[in-house]
């Protein structure tokens, strides 16, 4: 792989989705529920709603949802959800996984995009079938065996993106704790790239580095964090799609911060 | 109708009449926690850096910091609450802490991100510069100021100026010490007396115009060892004020104890040297300041009156119904203030707890119910929302009840203070922080905030002898410690009685250690005590206090004959019997004492 650090384009802005929507240059997929969708979308929107995609996740029937969807190798593919972008990154990555290079997030959400008075929709467009190829990335995709062995290699930074009370009472021993919300800013779901870079560079998280993020079960906020980590440039990151839940459920070890009663600071 | 006419009035033109920031000293901390962690920075040097700009250590960790954000004068602006509230989810725990010192404090934050928070706060303003370490800490003054009846002028400009002059100050980052200034509005509201320098503003006839100037007290403090401050002279005129301040500060840098770290706060200093020699320096001090200042060296005070404008209700649902438990909070929570039609609300958090949501719903409350358009922390890890009009109380209190912010008895007893303890301090002892969460819930299920004999007490809880909730001056006050009964441990409390920080200011008097499972117990059998022999028009406070005073002639004539009393309760089961009496609060492995290094004393 190239070491260059070169950032990658991870979001598509507002302006630029509104013109390939009138171009129909791009295929851009509603991650949220049938019922959210059939509501009120983005024009042109398909509907993917992650429950549908994670119910089977193998590589042969994700082809067959996005061939249902009408994408090829050569479709432009923007994804949008109202949950910060943690959903839509999800379904990003798993195309890329399954060899669809050009994918990106819309940079806000959907509410945002609604508040914002733009235009929405509650037409379902026709779609004809499209045929996909498979070529499966297996390099961005972090399994507990591999995750095991690589997270003793100095080489390499594990992340845990769930919210800090919850990494404090328990974690992959190694991981340190990025809560996915430092991960957004006010308005877009990620922060602008240089704010994005300081904010790793402080914490020494480089390119230098392979980046392994995982969350706490179906691989959605550590999705987001794929994509931040691909925004600044890092080249090596790897999604631990199955993420802590698999990990205890394999009873592999975990840690704790001993020695203080954290969850009594907390105002729950 | 136009557009701009519908939408809510400018009250969030109210906006931050100082800048607390420097932006630059992100940077600079950013970088100078990369040199630590590449070993070019000693650990000792680096703390020192690091509590100069807010940055406390974290329990058993040297991870995670916590990082105290200073409210000079308690105030806290709507745009400031939201920044908190986004903070809080990011780099903190989803929701952050009220101080009693008017700092709100996020914990457990990666010291790699204290920059971002850094950043993020000068954006609106706000600083946690020399909210640690040797200097001087956030100046405090009363949520009431501007708004009690019973003050003489408004303090808070006074606190601001004071505030803004030494910060950053080279006088003042590197005391022998930490150093404190509380102003208040009145004796009643007290919190002068158990500080380095306490300030209440004070009005003189002289040659037959008005004079304004302060009561000034010096060398009070708490902590393992409390002492009440004195009164330095009649009066002091506002222009001495700064003089006065310098000149203490100068005697406390010059003589203060620089080598024991135990006892080297200025109230040590005056008792070693005693008052009155103290008292002499000062005064001669200050003659050579006022003689040798430049005339440009003056207290900015910017007494130019806040806007007051009544947020405008765009839909107002008039004739809506009264909810549950109005009246109840409206007793318990709010307070008239002196400017006719408007009331102080007191927002009552648990031990100072809020969430990032409750941040904030804060910001929208200011905006729709606050005139002045702000919010003052208060002294008790609480908020005052003021200038709140009379006719929109009813709607508060049912917004307040949206968001988890309308329980009761803010303003007596049940609400007891509770330090971070074992949560996040090294220092810590015992869990202070969730036993004050436990009494509180109790007390309010026994609806004892109801019961007007028991409004004017206090109950306040630190995690160790160090008195960061202030339990010395606490109606009844605990700090935490470790019991045994053969091998096992268990969390256990000193208790003191009867102590005040108003006109009266007294240390509590040491009654007798209780477990921390039998706290809640002992103090319904003290409130039981007091109903069996209170005389008519007392409180359980006036009742105490005449108990600590050998005044009392009923059955219960002092301090040990209420720890005959309690003794049976407090005595420790065995393991067998009672495993559950060996844990903390919030803990379910077996108690022990556990601290790290203090930093207090960096």
């Amino acid at each position: 792989m190239c070491s260059l650090t070169e950032a990658v384009k991870v979001t598509t802005d507002i302006d630029s989705l509104r013109s390939e929507i009138r171009d129909k240059s791009v295929r851009v997929i509603d991650v949220r529920r049938e019922g959210d969708y059939k509501q009120d979308h983005i024009p042109n929107s398909v509907n993917l709603p992650l429950a549908t995609l994670l119910s089977d996740d193998s590589p042969e029937r994700v082809l067959k949802l996005v061939n249902s969807l009408g994408i090829d190798d050569e479709t432009p593919v923007v994804v949008y959800d109202d949950t910060f972008g943690a959903l839509a990154s999800r379904v990003a990555w798993t195309l890329e996984w399954i060899g669809h290079s050009d994918v990106t997030l819309l940079e806000t959400t959907f509410g945002n995009w609604k508040s914002l008075g733009l235009e929405i929709d509650s037409l379902t467009p026709e779609i004809s079938n499209k045929e996909h190829s498979m070529n499966l990335q297996s390099n961005i995709l972090a399994t507990s065996d591999y995750l095991e062995s690589a997270k003793l290699r100095d080489d390499v930074i594990l992340i845990d993106n769930r919210e800090r009370l919850n990494y404090l009472e328990q974690h992959i021993p190694g991981a340190v704790n990025l809560p996915y919300r430092t991960l957004s800013s006010n308005d877009g779901i990620l922060r602008p790239k240089e704010d994005m870079k300081r904010l790793f560079d402080n914490r020494g998280i480089s390119g230098d580095s392979e980046i392994i993020t995982y969350c706490g079960s179906v691989g959605t906020l550590s999705g987001l964090a794929y994509y931040a980590l691909k925004s600044t440039g890092i080249p090596n990151a790897k999604l631990y799609v199955r993420s802590f839940k698999e990990w205890k459920n394999l009873e592999k070890p975990t840690d704790k911060q001993a020695d203080a009663n954290y969850w009594d600071l907390s105002a729950e | 109708m136009s557009i701009s006419k519908l939408t809510p009035s400018s009250s969030d033109s109210a906006k931050p009449k100082i800048n607390w920031a420097r932006v630059d000293e992100a940077d600079n901390f950013a970088n100078t926690v990369k040199l630590y962690r590449q070993g070019k920075y000693d650990e000792d040097s680096f703390r020192r850096f690091r509590l100069q700009h807010g940055a406390y250590g974290t329990r058993m960790t040297s991870d995670y910091a916590m990082v105290r954000v200073k409210l000079p004068a308690g105030e806290i602006y709507p745009k400031q609450f939201e920044t908190l509230s986004r903070l809080s989810e990011q780099y903190s725990i989803g929701s952050a802490h009220f101080s009693t010192r008017e700092n709100i404090q996020l914990h457990w934050v990666v010291l790699e991100d204290v920059s971002e928070i850094f950043r993020s706060l000068a954006e609106v303003g706000l600083t946690s510069r020399e909210a640690c370490g040797n200097s001087v800490r956030n100046v405090m003054c009363s949520p009431l100021s501007g708004v009690c009846s019973d003050e003489k002028f408004d303090s808070t400009p006074y606190a601001l100026a004071t505030a803004k002059f030494f910060l950053r100050n080279p006088m003042a980052q590197s005391l022998p010490r930490k150093f404190k200034f509380n102003f208040t509005c009145c004796e009643k509201h007290g919190m002068v007396r158990m500080v380095d320098v306490g300030l209440i503003p004070e009005i003189q006839q002289i040659n037959g115009s008005e004079q304004k100037g302060f009561k000034i007290f010096l060398g009070g403090g708490l902590g393992n060892r409390s002492f009440i401050g004195h009164q330095l002279e009649d009066f002091t005129p506002e222009e001495d004020l700064l003089y006065t301040s310098i000149a203490v500060m100068r005697i406390f840098d010059r003589l203060g104890d620089r080598k024991n770290l135990a006892r080297n706060r200025m109230r040590y200093l005056v008792n070693d040297m005693g008052w009155e020699k103290f008292q002499n320096l000062v005064l001669k001090e200050r003659a050579i300041v006022r003689a040798t200042q430049s005339v440009v060296t003056k207290l900015k005070v910017d007494t130019t009156p806040d806007k007051i404008t009544r947020p405008l209700k765009i839909s107002d649902e008039s004739g809506s119904s009264v909810p549950d438990g109005y009246a109840r909070w409206l007793k318990t929570n709010t307070m008239k203030q002196k400017q006719s039609e408007y009331y102080s609300v007191f927002i009552t958090l648990e031990a100072g707890d809020i969430t990032s949501n409750q941040l904030n719903s804060m910001a929208t409350l200011i905006r729709e119910f606050s005139s002045e358009g702000k919010a003052r922390s208060g002294f008790v890890q609480n908020v005052a929302l003021r200038y709140v009009h009379e006719d929109d109380l009813v709607k508060l209190y049912s917004k307040l009840l949206e968001t988890g912010l309308a329980k009761s008895g803010g303003l007596t007893m049940t609400t007891p203070v509770g330090c971070s303890g074992t949560t996040s301090c090294n220092l810590a002892l015992t869990n202070s922080h969730r036993l004050a969460k436990e009494i509180q819930r109790k007390f309010l299920e026994l609806k004892l905030d109801e019961d007007e004999d028991l409004t004017d007490s206090s109950i306040k809880i630190s995690g160790c002898p160090n008195s960061c909730a202030q339990h010395g001056i606490a109606t009844i006050g605990f700090f935490g410690g470790g019991g045994r009964l053969g091998k096992d441990m268990y969390p256990n409390y000193q208790m003191s009685l009867g102590g005040r920080f108003d006109a009266d200011t007294t240390l509590g008097q040491t009654c007798l250690r209780v477990p921390a499972k039998r706290v809640i117990p002992v103090i319904l059998k003290i409130i039981e005590m007091f109903k069996e022999n209170k005389q008519s028009g007392d409180t359980l406070k006036s009742w105490i206090h005449r108990i600590v005073n050998d005044s009392e002639d009923s059955n219960i004539k002092s301090v040990g004959d209420i720890k005959k009393v309690l003794e049976p309760i407090v005595v420790p089961p065995t393991k067998e019997d009672d495993p559950d009496f060996y844990l903390d609060y919030g803990s379910d492995t077996s108690y022990h004492t556990k601290t790290g290094k203090g930093e207090c004393a960096a």
